[in-house]
């Protein structure tokens, strides 16, 4: 069991902008074995615009971990010709970003430029165009293309999260940018919501409603906002899962009986049962192939993580670890899954290799659940407390770097990372 | 090495079940609430209706439960018989079973946890002469807690079965 943890490097509030709801404040905990340095001078031009989105670019590729940021004070170059690459490398940069912004008929036009400040050369040279709303976006497009291309992997900073607030005797549903600004309440109601579930298009969410008096699942456009009932029989229906061809819903009901996972079309057809064990079968979760679906189940007496063929069949008993294991999640390449780990009365996320059974708790534990990976593997999403408030954090797949986020209020709960857009 | 785990985990909960059986005894105590909720009935009632009698064993309306177990406890059968004697006496009304459970655990695997403690209540209610169509059982699992806090005194609260008759 591995648990790598260094002290709290600061306390990093980013900028209000006119346009987003800053609804979120961020503390990063730990930093990655190899920041990449960079410097990123605001873009010329529009220098508001490009002061804003320079802050949105810095504050995410900073959560990421795996940057360090060089200070750019006195030095102000936008065009390739303006760098002199001695200056950056005495600062220490390996990387240099620069460019030009402006709003033209409505739209942010940016030109963007990434310099390799050691072999004095040009990384990226791209133009990023949206709408003069999307402030943001254009930061977290950027950011991504940096990512990218300096670490191999895709960025997820364009991707957006799900996630319940709860406030005294309100419930919201909310989406929003993977830095939980942004934020927009698909559903506000006085009774629970839970388990939300992206489709794999990201245009729709599947989750859990009590607003008829008991737990039914529902699927949501985010497009149109229009909502159905696909499961509203007696007893509970929740722990909505999509198929990766977005073709099928595994969830569970109560109506035969206990919790056991079901099978139907998203329109609410074609039912089908695929767990018969007669103990609480639940939270399932299928593989990247759809070939498997992980679920937790008390069929040998605790709460455990479980792997069975997607059209049914025996399941495998997948956590020994002891204490309960709970909300399992395969990683975007099906080679591992995460899950909340509960023993001596503490929660933790760990993940757990599927070819060698090999566990790596990564948090310091308390009340730490349901975790999501982001679509490139690399961060994982899940709920955690402090100050007595439930906060979003985020943990890196080796545990290095974590991020609290609280909410400006309320309790915030169930999140769930949404794919690539 | 996995042998050994379970067998842990069999201790604990043991354990647990021990350590609570004094809290079993002392749950009875929140009643006076759910009885003051079936008080807006009173005038449509007969005086002598024993579910509005705040000294009848029917004033409890809450059965409570040790850490993951759903099973009713020893000391509230006589609590579940006796509104299974008046259900069967009463044709006319009916109940809603409502589970509940403590924090630990996630949201779904609770929820579950829940419908089974409401379905192991219906099943003894139906046992002791309710008719099925007087019964609905349904979980809020942990997500309408009665009592807040990490501890067991919250934790204790929030394990039960609420037996709510419907106006």
């Amino acid at each position: 069991m591995l648990k790598i943890f260094s002290g709290a490097l600061g306390l990093l509030m980013l900028a209000h902008s006119a346009v987003s709801n800053a609804a979120l404040s961020i503390e990063i905990i730990g930093a990655g074995e190899h920041q990449i340095p960079i410097a990123l001078v605001p873009m010329g031009g529009d220098e508001k615009l490009g002061a804003e989105i320079n802050d949105v670019v810095t504050g995410d590729l900073t959560r990421s971990g795996l940057f360090r940021i060089v200070d750019t004070t006195g030095k102000s170059p936008h065009e390739t010709a303006d760098v002199n690459f001695s200056d950056w490398q005495l600062r220490g940069a390996d990387a240099l970003g620069i460019g030009n912004v402006s709003v033209q008929n409505g739209r942010i036009e940016a030109r963007f430029r990434l310099l390799d400040v050691v072999k004095h050369g040009q990384l990226l040279g791209e133009a990023v165009s949206a709408s003069d709303s999307q402030m943001r976006a254009v930061g977290h497009r950027i950011a991504d293309l940096i990512y990218e291309k300096l670490t191999g992997d895709k960025g997820v900073f364009s991707t957006r999260i799900a996630y319940v607030n709860r406030q005294s005797k309100s419930y919201s549903l909310i989406v929003a940018d993977s830095d939980g600004y942004n934020d927009q309440v698909v559903l506000r109601q006085r009774e629970p919501i839970m388990s939300p579930a992206w489709s794999p298009d990201g245009k729709s969410l599947a989750y859990v409603s009590f607003e008829t008096g008991h737990a039914a699942v529902y699927v949501q456009s985010l497009l149109n906002n229009k909502r159905r009932a696909v499961a509203d029989f007696p007893g509970s229906n929740s722990a909505p899962a999509w198929s990766p061809d977005g073709k099928q819903l595994a969830i569970v009901m109560t109506h035969d009986g206990s919790s056991q996972i079901y099978l139907l079309n998203p329109d609410g057809t074609g039912l089908r049962r695929i767990s018969f064990s007669g103990a609480i079968d639940t939270e399932p979760n299928f593989s990247p192939d759809g070939q498997s679906i992980l679920f937790t189940s008390d069929q040998g007496g605790s709460p455990q993580i479980y792997q069975m063929p997607a059209s049914g069949g025996a399941p495998q008993r997948l956590t020994f670890a002891g204490g309960n294991a709970f909300s399992p999640r395969y990683s975007p390449d099906g080679k591992s899954f995460v899950f909340a780990h509960l023993t001596g009365g503490q929660f933790y996320i760990a993940v757990q290799d599927l070819q060698n059974g090999q566990m790596q708790t990564l948090t310091e534990g308390g009340w730490e659940r349901k975790p999501s990976f982001a679509p490139n593997g690399k961060i994982i999403l899940f709920a955690s407390e402090a100050r007595g408030r439930g906060i979003l954090a985020t943990v890196s797949s080796d545990g290095r770097v974590q991020q609290h986020m609280f909410t400006q209020s309320g309790d915030a709960r169930e999140p769930v990372w949404g794919p690539q857009p | 090495m996995k042998k050994l785990v379970i067998s842990i985990v069999l201790l604990n909960l043991l354990a647990a079940c021990a350590s609570q059986k004094p809290k079993e005894a002392a749950a009875p105590a929140p009643a006076p609430a759910p009885a003051a909720k079936a008080a807006p009935a009173a005038p449509a009632q007969t005086a002598v209706d024993p579910l509005n009698d705040p000294h009848s064993i029917l004033a409890g309306r809450s059965t409570y439960y040790p850490f993951d177990v759903s099973v009713v406890q020893a000391a509230d059968k006589p609590l579940v018989e006796a509104h299974a004697k008046y259900l069967s006496q009463h044709p006319d009304r009916k109940v809603r079973l409502e589970g509940n459970c403590d924090e630990r655990g996630s949201s779904e695997y609770n929820l579950g946890l829940g419908q089974r403690r409401a379905d192991g209540v219906m099943k003894m209610l139906e046992a002791g002469g309710a008719k099925a169509s007087q019964l609905s059982a349904i979980s809020y699992g942990k997500e309408k807690p009665r009592a807040l806090g990490h501890n067991e005194a919250a934790w204790a609260q929030n394990r039960r079965t609420d037996i709510d008759y419907m106006q």
